[in-house]
């Protein structure tokens, strides 16, 4: 984000770096049933990575992998994911969010269906806080001007 | 619970919370904020509350932090009191 | 000067009335704390065999409380549309 400070080091320390953050973000994910965790801490795990992605690359890089559209549909994504787990429970014939009518479509009996529908509603949490905490921390780190902080990038490229 | 660890952690959280309150610059306050954040996570897994402890370490001390230092980084790094 | 004193004094003050509501409250870890006894034993009693999950937090919050995380979710949701909405400056 400070085309200045811009250090080889940095950058190398954080691409090896990177991918372990998210593996062990989805692992926390994962493993919310059994141990600590959830996919609310998961999803701030990803999104931290994402940050350090900005942090230690610039915008565009962040930009190219994680496109503000792609964002903006994952915010929506994971309530959508969560309300929808409940409704199709509706459907089923419980309750809302009622998980155990789940076995009727999953092949399971109705306590490893309530198992699985937590693992959905965890996945939808994880979702929606990852792209909200990166948009949160572009638009602030941005002013919310997006392309002009793109372009004042590629103005500092072109000037070395 | 050991009340011997407690002390000295919640000593350690209170002086980091009145740091950061009287520290005249924004980003010292910020990083001593995260510090606060980490020894209330340490409290906490030390009462047995860990799932709080990770939410704490994950959204206070991480991704709070890198918000408050988007902030600074885009309006100021002094205060006016 | 007078400010000063004025503000330890009655910082004092709350802190003793704090102190003394403080020894009303159950002891850490109490089994009979009024907290423990109305729905925390069925959650670890049957918590495990009605929902299949060994961690009782995510139990409570995910199903038994399946609600509450709904529109925690929902928060984290509208604070972030309302960072957009405010922040963001397309070019267009």
């Amino acid at each position: 984000m400070i085309r200045e400070h811009e250090d080889i080091v940095i950058q190398t320390v954080c691409r090896f770096f990177i991918p372990f953050m998210q593996a062990y973000g989805l692992y926390v994910l994962a493993h919310g049933h059994g141990s600590p965790g959830g996919g609310f801490q998961g999803g701030c795990i990803l999104a931290a990575s994402f940050i350090l992605m900005t942090i230690s690359y610039d915008l565009k890089e962040v930009k190219r992998r994680f496109s503000e559209k792609l964002n903006v549909l994952f915010c929506s994504l994971g309530v959508f994911i969560y309300a929808g787990t409940g409704l199709v429970c509706l459907l089923l014939g419980g309750n809302f969010l009622n998980y155990g009518k789940l076995s009727k479509i999953l092949p399971t009996d109705p306590v490893m269906a309530r198992y699985y529908g937590m693992a959905a509603i965890e996945t939808g949490v994880q979702i929606t806080v990852m792209a909200i905490m990166v948009s949160i921390f572009l638009n602030l780190v941005t002013a919310g001007k997006h392309e002009e902080t793109v372009e004042e990038e590629d103005a500092g490229d072109n000037s070395k | 619970m050991i009340w011997q660890i407690n002390l000295v952690l919640l000593s350690f959280a209170v002086i980091a919370a009145l740091t950061a309150i009287s520290v005249k610059d924004l980003l010292s306050a910020v990083v001593l904020l995260g510090a606060f954040s980490f020894f209330m996570c340490l409290l906490w897994t030390e009462m047995g509350a860990v799932d709080v402890a990770f939410t704490e370490a994950a959204v206070g001390a991480g991704v709070n932090t890198a918000f408050f230092i988007a902030a600074i980084y885009k309006t100021t790094r002094r205060t006016k009191d | 000067m007078t400010r000063k004193f004025v503000g330890i004094l009655i910082a004092v003050i709350a802190l003793i009335a704090l102190m003394q509501g403080l020894k009303d409250l159950p002891k850490w870890a109490d089994p009979n704390q009024p907290a423990s006894i109305h729905v925390s034993p069925r959650y670890i009693e049957k918590g495990i065999e009605e929902t299949g999950v060994p961690n009782i937090v995510t139990a409570v919050l995910a199903d038994y409380r399946g609600y509450d995380t709904l529109f925690e979710t929902a928060v984290i949701f509208t604070a972030g549309v309302a960072v957009m909405m405010l922040l963001r400056r397309s070019k267009r």
